[in-house]
C-alpha cells in the first residue's frame, strides 16, 4: 500500500468536518473501549497478566533468530514451506509464484494487515490470479475500492446505507436495510467462493516456535474455512510474530480478544500445523509461510524495539482521542493510531511520515491500556526528539520554541509581558469570554474558540491569595 | 545471499548490538532449551467451584446452548426436539463415531461423512472443553473433520462431562499427554461465528455456524 502518511494534517481536517465519520467513530468507543472495560476485570491480575505477556514478547524478539529457526525447523518437519521475505514485493512475487506452481486461478483470503502491507491484492490481480476478501468488513472494501480505517474494525468508518447501496449494486439484488441481513446475504454470495478456491490466505496472529504452527484468531470463521477448504494454504506474517510455547501464546491469548473486541475469547482459535495427513478428509495439500522483514528487523535491537511487541489488538486506537476524532483514514498508511504513528514512520521512513509522531496529545491513554506493555507515549516522544536532532522541525516551530525558552531565562521581561498579553487576550475576549481568532495562531481557533483569561496572571493572583 | 540469510544477518546485527548492552549471550541458549522443555504458565485466573457449572455459565454467555443428559443415548431426541423448537431442518452429517446413536427413531436424518456445504445440521465431539471461557476444543483427523463444526448453520457438540479442564493450558496438556505432536488442525471454538463489522453491531452466523449446542453426556 503506498504510504500517504505525508498529507495527515490536509486529511485529519477533512475528516474532522465529515458528520458521518463522526458519528461512525462513537460507535467505536461504546462498543470496543466499554467491552475492553467490562472483560478486564474477569482475570483477576489484568496488570500481572500484562506484564507477564511483555516478558513473552520480549523473549521471542530478544532471541529472535533463535525461535524463527526453531519454528522454522518445526514447521518444515510437518511440511509447511518456509519463504523469506525481505519487502512487499518479495511476498507479492512468492505468492503470484506459489499461485503458479500449484496452477492457482481462484484465491479466498481472510484478514491479512500484513497483506495490505504488500498491496498483495493487486499484484496477484496482475498475475492473473483472482483474488476475494472474505472477512465482511474486507469484502465491503474490496467492493467499495476503499482502503481498511481500524486493524480489528476494517469498515468502521461506513454505514449501514452505504453498505446496502453496495450490496444491491455488486450483487443485483433487492436492497437490503437490516444488518441481519446484510450478512446472510454475504455469506451466500462468498461460500461459494470458499468451496470454489483453489487457495486460501491468511494473516498469522502468532507463529510457535515449538510446534511450528500458525495461530490464527477469527470470529466469522473465515479464517477456518479458507485454511480448510482450498487444496493450498499461503500464511502471511511478520518475523516479529513468534512466540516460544504454546503456554506463552496462551498468556496472550487471554489478552488479545479483551484488549480489541471486549471479548473473554474469540469465537474461534486455531492452530494449524502442517499440511492435510493421507487420512484427513479435509485440509490443504500444500502449506506455505511467508514471513515479512519490510523493515522489522532494523527496528530490533534499538531504542524503539518494545514496538515490536504489538500484537495488534488496536486498543491503542480506539482509546485515543486522535484517532476517535479523525479515524483510521488520515493517517495514510495501513496502520492508524498510536501504533501506526510509530510503525508507520520506522517502516516507511520518518521523513515520510513527519506529522505522525505529533498526531498524539501524548495524554498517556494508550501506553496505560496496551496488553503487552509498549510505552507508545515514550516512542512518540523518542520520535519527536529524532525530528528535532535532523532539524526536520519547521522554521515556525524552532523559533518559538527558542523564544519562549529565552523569555523564560529572563524572568523580569517574562513577568511583564504575560502581564500585557493576559490582559489584551481578556480584552479580545469580550463579554463571551472567547476569543475567534487567535493572532499568530489562527489554525487553532479554525474549529473552536480560544477561551479567553481572566486578565491577571497566575502570579498575580498568587501574590493576591498571599495576602488576603 | 539469499532473502533468509539476509534478514537473518540483519536480526543477528540488531542483537549483537543490543547484547553488547545487556550483557546477554551463552546462558540464551540454555534458557531457551529449558524453556522449551518446562513450558511455564503464565498467570492464570482461578476456575473457582464445580468445573461443569462453571463451563455452562460460560457457554451460555458466548451464546451458545446448553443441554445435559446423563443418558447418552437419549442425545438424539434432546437434538430432535432443539430443532423442532427452533423449526430447524432435521437433516445433517455427524463424525463416525457418533453414528450408533439412535438418530434415526429420533426422527433425525444424520449421516456419518465429512460434511458439505449443503448438510444443515454438523455433530462432533470434543477433545475437551474449558471452563474458564466456555470453549469446545477439536482435534482433526480422520473420524474428526473439521468441517462438520463449521459448514453447516448448527453445531451440536457432545461433550462427555469429565473432559472439561479448567484453562486452555490444561488443554495443551492433555494434547501432550495423548499426542506427540498437535494434528494438522486445533480448533477452538467459543460459540457460535458472529461479526460486528457492520456498525459495530453483533450479528450471529457470519460464515460458520449460526447456533451451538453443547450437549453434555457421560459416556457411560
Amino acid at each position: 500500500m503506498q504510504n500517504n502518511s505525508i498529507n495527515f494534517k490536509k486529511q485529519a481536517t477533512i475528516k474532522l468536518a465529515d458528520v458521518r465519520l463522526q458519528n461512525a467513530l462513537s460507535r467505536l468507543q461504546s462498543r470496543f473501549v466499554g467491552g475492553r472495560a467490562a472483560v478486564i476485570s474477569e482475570i483477576n491480575d489484568f496488570q500481572e497478566t500484562r506484564t507477564a505477556a511483555a516478558a513473552v514478547r520480549d523473549m521471542a524478539l530478544n532471541d529472535l533468530e533463535h525461535w524463527l529457526l526453531q519454528f522454522e525447523q518445526q514447521a518444515t518437519a510437518r511440511g509447511a514451506v518456509i519463504h523469506w521475505a525481505e519487502n512487499g514485493d518479495d511476498v507479492n512475487r512468492i505468492v503470484a509464484e506459489i499461485a503458479a506452481l500449484h496452477g492457482v486461478r481462484t484465491a479466498a483470503k481472510s484478514k491479512s494487515m500484513v497483506s495490505e502491507e504488500c498491496g498483495l491484492n493487486d499484484a496477484l490481480e496482475k498475475a492473473g490470479v483472482k483474488v476475494m476478501e472474505t472477512d465482511l468488513g474486507e469484502y465491503i472494501l474490496q467492493l467499495a475500492h476503499e482502503a481498511p480505517s481500524h486493524i480489528v474494525a476494517p469498515v468502521v468508518h461506513k454505514n449501514k446505507e452505504e453498505i446496502a447501496d453496495l450490496f444491491a449494486d455488486h450483487h443485483h439484488t433487492p436492497r437490503k436495510t437490516g444488518i441481519a441481513e446484510l450478512c446472510r446475504e454475504a455469506r451466500e454470495v462468498l461460500r461459494p467462493v470458499f468451496l470454489n478456491a483453489d487457495m486460501g490466505i491468511s494473516g498469522g496472529n502468532f507463529m510457535i516456535a515449538e510446534t511450528g504452527s500458525v495461530l490464527i484468531v477469527t470470529n466469522e470463521g473465515n479464517g477456518r474455512l479458507v485454511t480448510t477448504l482450498p487444496r493450498v494454504h499461503v500464511a502471511i506474517t511478520g518475523i516479529e510474530k513468534v512466540v516460544p510455547t504454546l503456554e506463552d501464546v496462551t498468556t496472550l491469548l487471554r489478552l488479545l480478544p479483551r484488549s480489541a473486541t471486549g471479548q473473554s475469547i474469540t469465537n474461534y482459535i486455531s492452530l494449524l500445523t502442517g499440511t492435510k495427513s493421507s487420512e484427513d478428509h479435509d485440509g490443504p495439500e500444500h502449506f506455505h509461510i511467508i514471513l515479512l522483514d519490510n523493515g522489522r528487523s532494523s527496528i530490533l535491537g534499538s531504542d524503539m524495539q518494545k514496538m515490536l511487541r504489538c500484537i495488534r489488538c488496536g486498543a491503542c486506537m480506539n482509546h485515543c482521542p486522535v484517532y476517535q476524532n479523525i479515524g483510521g483514514h488520515a493517517y495514510g498508511w495501513v496502520y492508524p493510531g498510536p501504533m501506526g504513528s510509530i510503525l508507520t514512520p520506522l517502516l516507511g521512513g520518518l521523513e515520510a511520515s513527519p506529522d505522525l509522531p505529533n498526531a498524539s496529545t501524548l495524554c498517556g491513554a494508550c501506553g496505560a491500556v496496551c496488553p503487552v506493555r509498549i510505552p507508545l507515549p515514550d516512542l512518540l516522544r523518542n520520535l519527536r526528539e529524532k525530528q528535532m536532532e535532523r532539524g526536520m522541525k519547521t522554521r515556525q516551530e524552532t523559533f518559538l520554541l527558542k523564544s519562549w525558552a529565552w523569555l523564560a531565562l529572563h524572568p523580569k521581561i517574562y513577568s511583564f509581558s504575560t502581564k500585557i498579553g493576559v490582559r489584551l487576550m481578556k480584552m479580545m475576549g469580550g463579554n463571551k469570554k472567547l476569543i475567534h481568532s487567535l493572532p499568530g495562531a489562527p489554525g487553532w481557533t479554525n474549529g473552536r474558540d480560544f477561551p479567553a483569561p481572566s486578565g491577571q496572571t497566575f502570579r498575580e493572583l498568587y501574590q493576591q491569595g498571599k495576602h488576603s | 545471499m539469499n532473502a533468509r540469510e539476509k534478514i537473518l544477518g540483519k536480526i543477528r546485527d540488531a542483537q549483537l548490538r543490543s547484547n553488547a548492552n545487556n550483557g546477554a549471550s551463552v546462558e540464551n541458549t540454555l534458557s531457551i532449551a529449558q524453556h522449551l522443555a518446562q513450558h511455564p504458565r503464565g498467570p492464570q485466573p482461578p476456575v473457582i467451584g464445580d468445573l461443569l457449572k462453571n463451563f455452562k455459565e460460560r457457554c451460555l454467555k458466548l451464546s451458545s446452548d446448553v443441554l445435559e443428559t446423563t443418558n447418552r443415548g437419549d442425545v438424539p431426541n434432546l437434538v430432535a426436539r432443539y430443532l423442532n423448537e427452533k423449526n430447524l431442518p432435521t437433516q445433517g452429517v455427524c463424525w463416525p463415531l457418533l453414528s450408533a446413536l439412535p438418530w434415526r427413531e429420533a426422527g433425525l436424518d444424520i449421516q456419518s461423512r465429512p460434511s458439505n456445504s449443503q448438510d444443515a445440521v454438523g455433530v462432533t465431539g470434543a477433545f475437551c472443553a474449558i471452563a474458564e471461557t466456555g470453549t469446545l476444543m477439536t482435534l482433526s483427523g480422520k473420524e474428526t473433520p473439521p468441517s462438520t463444526s463449521l459448514l453447516p448453520e448448527t453445531h451440536v457438540a457432545i461433550l462427555e462431562p469429565s473432559r472439561i479442564v479448567a484453562s486452555m493450558e490444561d488443554a495443551w496438556e492433555l494434547v501432550r499427554k495423548e499426542f506427540k505432536q498437535p494434528p494438522r488442525v486445533v480448533n477452538f471454538i467459543s460459540g457460535p461465528s458472529r461479526t460486528a463489522d457492520i456498525e459495530m453491531t453483533v450479528t450471529m452466523g457470519a460464515h460458520g455456524p449460526y447456533r451451538v449446542l453443547v450437549i453434555i453426556a457421560p459416556l457411560t
